[in-house]
């Protein structure tokens, strides 16, 4: 059985619209292990995305427990909590969200710049971790200058270049087309069997869930399904 | 500890500052234009006080204690001289006078001849033009500026219309003097005051053996104001009582007529410095706006609120001072044009290391307030909020 890295329980969430407060998360308890790869899945408004963001730490809950390797984030103050995130947390998001006025290879160096390594340490890992997406004849490439497919690799390689505990994607095929978005859940799925990474995604397709190991079905706030893919 | 982000951090807020580009550089020109105008403005300001920056710590000049118009009896120098303290003395009297045409205008003083130079060693000119000055009861001695702009030469005729000294005078050129330093005004005349009353002994007998100014040499620079004192008193109660006060305070008092408008010019320049600091805010509250996304990344990526308020600032102080600094480079040529132009007006028009400095300080300080509320706002910004501003 492998270890137990992220617990949830109990969580709850809400959102304040105006004067009235809008429920987000109800009671929600879930355990992931290190080395898995999951799917959030639901319709819009079900918390997903909100579900992700908590685990991520850029979100903090109303109520529950939240433990990621064994540590309460939800106890961490803000400077902690961005600490935590350098280290523990590689995020791929829908619309790539790279820096445009960084090249590739800046861009994938801009985690490092939060770490102590040196620039020829930064250097060699940059190269390594964009050899590894297939962007090494890339790197010098503005993110205008690579097709959706490329710069959501890039965005791969950003999130993985400071080998953190936990990949957090959001609808990371959503903006791709059907060949690039099946490279690109091709690459989740090496990097989760082949390098053990825990990959925790949200999407809305059900083709983009079957990368997946397990898919976690949320309804209105609630957690509904739990089941492994075949 | 982190290591802090250096050069990467530079190249970042540069290729930011470039990213808008049309934005951007109509912000470095209405930049370049504030601080010029600011630059250009400061020295118009400076400019009216040259005469009074240029003023010895050693002289006094002593007036009638009514008005400068009414002018003292010549033989108070012999009574001044006793005073103790006083090195020696000398007179200056204003001429008023047109060259051809009014819109030559440039000062003239009847001054005495003897020792006037010797009281004014800022003047410098070739011992033998000086001899020839003073042999000569026409001969005038003319400030290089006065004399490049008329291109005068040794020798040449000099025709002045009085205007408070009516007729036309002939004065012959004996000498030129440059300039010890460049605070020195040289655009002026001088020439014999004996020459001018011997006119008044012709022509107006009872304004003969009367002098406007005199100007006084200390020995001890530090008791200017007791010396001032001891020679108001000599003449206290007298027909033409004195009223004695250091050079540059006599000075000031013909700028102190214009301190409303030199106190308008001050103002106008602060203001253009405010106006463009409102455009450069703007510019950064469009900027960071558009990039609340990016700021999100950043700070989800583990970067703290501090390291996005300083991007920030890092680009706002790096468009300004591009600007201020281009503006900086651009006010010395236009000062020049302008000096030229304004000649008769400002004797000296020069950019001072003091305005340099201030059209600095205004890039710096339009840079930092123009960043504090977007910096302060982008600081601030939830992580989420600011990734839903996608699609």
């Amino acid at each position: 059985m492998p270890p137990l890295l992220v617990e949830i329980k109990h969580l709850v969430k809400s959102y304040t619209r105006g004067d009235q407060k809008v429920p987000v998360l109800h009671d929600i308890s879930l355990e992931i292990n290190r080395g898995d790869f999951i799917a959030l899945m639901g319709p819009s408004g079900s918390g997903k995305s909100t579900l992700l963001n908590l685990i991520a730490g850029i979100d903090k809950p109303d109520g529950g427990i939240l433990t990621v390797d064994g540590e309460d984030i939800t106890q961490l103050s803000e400077g902690e909590l961005a600490d935590w995130r350098a280290s523990n947390i590689g995020f791929i998001f829908q619309f790539y969200n790279l820096m445009p006025v960084l090249t590739a290879f800046e861009n994938v160096e801009l985690p490092l710049q939060l770490t102590n390594l040196s620039r020829a340490e930064r250097r060699q890992r940059v190269e390594m971790t964009l050899s590894l997406v297939g962007l090494a004849d890339r790197m010098e490439h503005y993110p205008n200058e690579l097709s959706g497919g490329q710069q959501q690799r890039v965005a791969i390689a950003r999130a993985i270049v400071t080998d953190p505990t936990i990949l957090v994607c959001d609808e990371p095929t959503g903006d791709l087309d059907k060949q690039s978005a099946s490279d690109v859940l091709g690459m989740l799925k090496r990097l989760n069997e082949e390098m053990g990474k825990t990959i925790i995604m949200v999407t809305h397709d059900a083709h983009a869930a079957e990368a997946a190991r397990r898919i976690v079905h949320l309804e209105k706030g609630e957690l509904i399904n739990d089941a492994a893919t075949a | 500890m982190r290591r802090l982000p250096d050069v990467y951090y530079l190249k970042l807020i540069f290729k930011n500052v470039f990213r808008a580009k049309l934005r951007s550089s109509l912000t470095i020109i209405g930049l370049i234009i504030a601080i010029v105008a600011f630059g250009l403005l400061q020295t118009v300001v400076d400019a009216w006080f040259a005469g009074s920056n240029a003023a010895s710590a050693s002289r006094l000049v002593t007036r009638n204690a009514i008005s400068l118009v009414f002018p003292m009896p010549i033989y108070y120098r012999e009574r001044m001289r006793t005073v103790n303290g006083v090195k020696s003395v000398t007179l200056l009297n204003w001429f008023g006078g047109v060259y051809k045409e009014p819109k030559n205008f440039f000062p003239q003083f009847a001054v005495d001849h003897e020792n006037f130079f010797d009281l004014y060693p800022e003047f410098v000119m070739p011992a033998d033009q000086l001899i020839a000055f003073k042999r000569d009861r026409q001969g005038a001695a003319v400030g290089r500026k006065l004399a490049n702009e008329f291109g005068w030469k040794i020798g040449d005729t000099i025709p002045i219309r009085g205007t408070i000294f009516s007729g036309t005078w002939t004065f012959t050129l004996r000498a030129i003097f440059d300039a010890k330093d460049d605070t020195t005004i040289t655009r002026q005349m001088y020439f014999h005051w004996d020459y001018v009353n011997e006119w008044l002994k012709q022509k107006y007998p009872r304004r003969m053996e009367q002098i406007g100014t005199f100007v006084i040499e200390v020995d001890d620079p530090s008791r200017t104001a007791d010396i001032a004192k001891a020679i108001d008193a000599e003449f206290r109660n007298s027909l033409a009582e004195t009223l004695t006060e250091t050079e540059k305070s006599f000075q000031l008092g013909f700028i102190s007529q214009m301190e409303q408008i030199i106190l308008t010019i001050r103002i106008v320049s602060f203001v253009v410095i405010f106006i463009i600091m409102a455009v450069v805010a703007n510019t950064m509250a469009m900027t960071a706006r558009e990039r609340s996304t990016e700021y999100a990344t950043l700070k989800a990526l583990g970067f703290g609120p501090g390291f996005v308020a300083a991007l920030i600032f890092g680009e706002a102080l790096m468009l300004s001072l591009i600007g201020g600094v281009l503006g900086i480079l651009l006010t010395f040529p236009l000062a020049k044009g302008v000096g030229i132009i304004a000649a008769a007006v400002f004797a000296v028009f020069n950019v001072s290391q003091s305005t340099v400095l201030m059209q600095l300080a205004c890039a710096l300080v339009v840079g930092v307030v123009a960043a504090l509320v977007p910096g302060w706002r982008s600081a601030r910004v939830k992580i989420v909020d600011g990734l839903r501003h996608v699609g």
